[in-house]
């Protein structure tokens, strides 16, 4: 069982001030929503907690299962069990997906120690029939010239051979049609639960309707403001995220 | 003997030996036998000349070459000013410790045999190699072919004793394809030459596997100038290789090779390169061939090391259906230099060439693509096609391309594809979100950035270059 808190964080690109003050904790096997409008700071939240050089911390601490990840460079979080699905992933031409994958699977390994290449196949390839994911992706580019939901495709089984503790998902539905939605949100839904905790970014209640959170909360202005179930993502899809700031005008009125 | 100044890790695991520089970053205290001075004058060219006992129209070649070496100035006036640096009156010309190369490893002196064996070479030879000469300072140290090779018919000798042995073959070839005065240094080398392969494939036989020459830089303050002339005759084909590497010395080092390709109707000729010399050696090499009807000639060249690296690979396709490829790539870490390219000269028919080419650029490395294509008026049905690539690695990275297309007549065809690309902190992060380091990212992406070239490559040697890669980027990540 394991524990990612987010505890105050605050992050600032340049002198601004995005996130201010967001505190969330989320364990093992949980889907928790992060929900919002534009420019409220949730994608901010995700790359900092993966370490992106860009954002600074400004205040609070997160801590994974007690320890704190801020003073680790990005690939030590991701080693220690941090895993963050990007809105926009690279691409890495010459380097198939396959080859990619095995990088980063041998660098959690302990210096000297070698990779079992054909152990590493057949994993591979039983995640790839888990996730319905065609044998020939593995050997083209990493997202080099891929569409949408191939990108979304990649980061989802990327995942799924890293087997990390906590997966932040930054807006996975974006750019993405139905049928692509789908797959996306079948691959995650038949990774969620056991050990796998998920913070999931989205800025429209659809990709709810196909993975069904255990959390809802909504962040506004660099902050969560409202946290309930999955009934609050009806709610707000009903009412707007207009409804979430005369509340918040109300109550501080 | 005095015990090698530096201990590296063994050697025996090393694939394809020479290529790694750091291992061979050590020096044995050898003595030499001849010794032709520091400075270069008339005396130095006949003193190499005599120790060789070279035929009096070889001297009168070597003293008018000197003749042109010092007439001709530095070619300062579109290369780099670091050329000025080179002070060639401090360099040594001639250092050999016997003039025979021997047949078997036992024979070969201890102090000299323990640095090939460090290098792996014996290890390599009986692996996968059909013949090898390893040069150490200006003379081969050893040569051997396999006997079923050798019962083709194939000659695969140093320059002396193709000189010497097969005359009548050497000197209609030699210095054909590359004159003396084609540029200052290979004037320079065609006046102090020594050392280097010469190959001779009969008609119609196919060298199995492939011939390898390493070249062992041991002393300071010295010039080697090794000579290579490849032969192959109608419809032969053959794969050569070179290593090469040098102990890391605070004063700088000359290397300055000529290398002359003759491919007969329908030979085949492929000369792979693995250059990684320590980066205080200026690398001023000339290599073209020649190729007739249906013949083809490639150049595989990569360069990793030295301070400074000029050589423009070329080919000049005489016959008509004839093929020429360049396939480069140069990496320029801090305080290198690699300025490099490739000519095709296309004078007949039909004739097609290809040039692919990738730099990449680390910290304050430069690197320099320079290309000629020319494609006379007269000729018809010929095709060019250019590729160069350049990856940055720093903000402070430089790269420069100097393309030279000269296509006359509309019966040919010729396209040049150029790009630059950066490695992005977001490529970099995307990376290490994944749980890479910072220094196995750019390996990564240098390697991805080289991957459909590099397969090209022979196996042992896209492996150990891949190697290299990784080292070089462990060393560029603060």
């Amino acid at each position: 069982m394991s524990k990612l808190e987010i505890k105050d964080f605050r992050v600032s690109i340049g002198d601004k001030p995005i996130v201010k003050g967001f505190n969330l904790t989320i364990n093992s096997g949980e889907v928790h929503a992060i929900m919002g409008p534009n420019g409220t700071g949730k994608s901010t939240l995700a790359k900092a907690i993966a370490g992106h050089p860009d954002y600074a911390v400004t205040g609070g601490d997160v801590l994974l299962d007690g320890k704190s990840v801020l003073a680790m460079e990005p690939d030590e979080r991701a080693r220690a069990g941090l895993f963050l699905a990007f809105q926009y992933p690279s691409e890495i031409p010459g380097v198939s997906i396959a080859n990619f994958l095995r990088a980063a699977v041998q660098a959690r390994m302990a210096e000297g120690e070698e990779l079992d290449a054909t152990g590493y196949y057949k994993r591979l390839y039983s995640k790839m029939d888990l996730l319905k994911i065609d044998r020939k992706f593995t050997s083209r580019s990493v997202n080099e010239g891929f569409s949408g939901g191939e990108k979304k495709r990649c980061e989802i089984l990327q995942m799924a051979m890293l087997e990390p503790k906590f997966a932040l998902m930054d807006e996975t539905d974006s750019g993405l049609d139905i049928d692509a939605l789908r797959i996306v949100a079948d691959g995650v839904n038949a990774l969620r639960g056991g050990q796998l905790g998920i913070m999931l970014i989205t800025h429209y209640q659809r990709l709810l309707d196909y993975i069904v959170p255990d959390f809802v909360h909504v962040m506004y202005d660099g902050r969560l403001v409202k946290s309930g179930d999955k009934s609050l993502a009806l709610e707000l899809e009903a009412k707007g995220y207009d409804w979430v700031k005369q509340e918040l005008a109300a109550a501080s009125a | 003997m005095k015990p090698p100044s530096e201990i590296d890790s063994a050697v025996a695991d090393n694939p394809v030996a020479g290529i790694d520089q750091s291992r061979g970053d050590f020096k044995y205290d050898v003595t030499y036998e001849f010794d032709a001075g520091t400075g270069l004058n008339e005396n130095t060219v006949r003193y190499i000349s005599q120790v060789k006992k070279e035929e009096p129209w070889l001297l009168e070649f070597r003293l008018k070459a000197l003749q042109t070496f010092l007439e001709k100035p530095l070619p300062t006036h579109w290369a780099t000013k670091d050329l000025e640096n080179i002070n060639f009156d401090k360099i040594r010309y001639y250092l050999a410790s016997g003039q025979k190369p021997k047949r078997t490893w036992d024979e070969v002196p201890d102090d000299i045999k323990q640095t090939f064996e460090r290098l792996g070479i014996p290890e390599q030879e009986r692996k996968f190699l059909a013949g090898v000469e390893a040069q150490f300072d200006s003379e081969a140290a050893y040569s051997n072919i396999k006997e079923a090779v050798a019962k083709q018919g194939v000659i695969f000798v140093n320059s002396t004793e193709g000189l010497r042995e097969h005359p009548e073959i050497f000197r209609k070839f030699f210095g054909k394809v590359i004159p003396t005065g084609d540029n200052k240094f290979s004037a320079l080398n065609s006046a102090v030459f020594s050392g280097g392969s010469f190959i001779y494939v009969p008609p119609g036989v196919k060298v199995s596997h492939p011939l390898q020459a390493y070249f062992r830089i041991n002393a300071e303050n010295f010039g080697q100038f090794e000579r290579t002339l490849i032969i192959a005759d109608e419809g032969a084909e053959v794969v050569y290789m070179e290593g090469c590497t040098a102990p890391k010395f605070s004063t700088s080092t000359l290397h300055s090779a000529v290398v002359e390709l003759v491919a007969l109707k329908g030979a085949k000729i492929q000369y792979i390169t693995v250059q990684n010399w320590a980066n205080n050696v200026f690398n001023l090499v000339t290599k073209r061939g020649v190729a007739h009807e249906d013949a083809e000639i490639k150049w595989i060249d990569c360069n990793i090391g030295s301070r400074l690296t000029m050589k423009y690979p070329g080919v000049v396709l005489k016959g008509e259906r004839a093929r020429g490829e360049v396939l480069s790539i140069a990496l320029a870490n801090d305080g290198q230099h690699q300025d490099t390219g490739a000519k095709m000269i296309h004078a007949a028919n039909h004739t097609t060439s290809n040039v692919i080419a990738k730099s990449i650029s680390v910290g304050q490395g430069r690197s320099t693509y320079r290309g000629v294509v020319h494609i006379p008026k007269h000729l018809r049905g010929c095709k060019n096609n250019t590729e160069c690539d350049a990856l940055l690695i720093n903000a402070n990275s430089r790269t420069d391309t100097y393309p030279a297309i000269s296509v006359r007549g509309d019966r040919n065809a010729t396209q040049h594809e150029a790009s630059v690309s950066k490695v992005s902190e977001d490529m970099i992060f995307y990376m290490q979100s994944r749980g890479l380091t910072e220094a196995q990212a750019m390996s990564l992406a240098v390697n991805g950035f080289i991957n459909d070239l590099a397969r090209q490559f022979p196996m042992e040697y896209s492996v150990e270059l891949k190697r290299l890669i990784d080292l070089e980027m462990e060393g560029s990540v603060g």
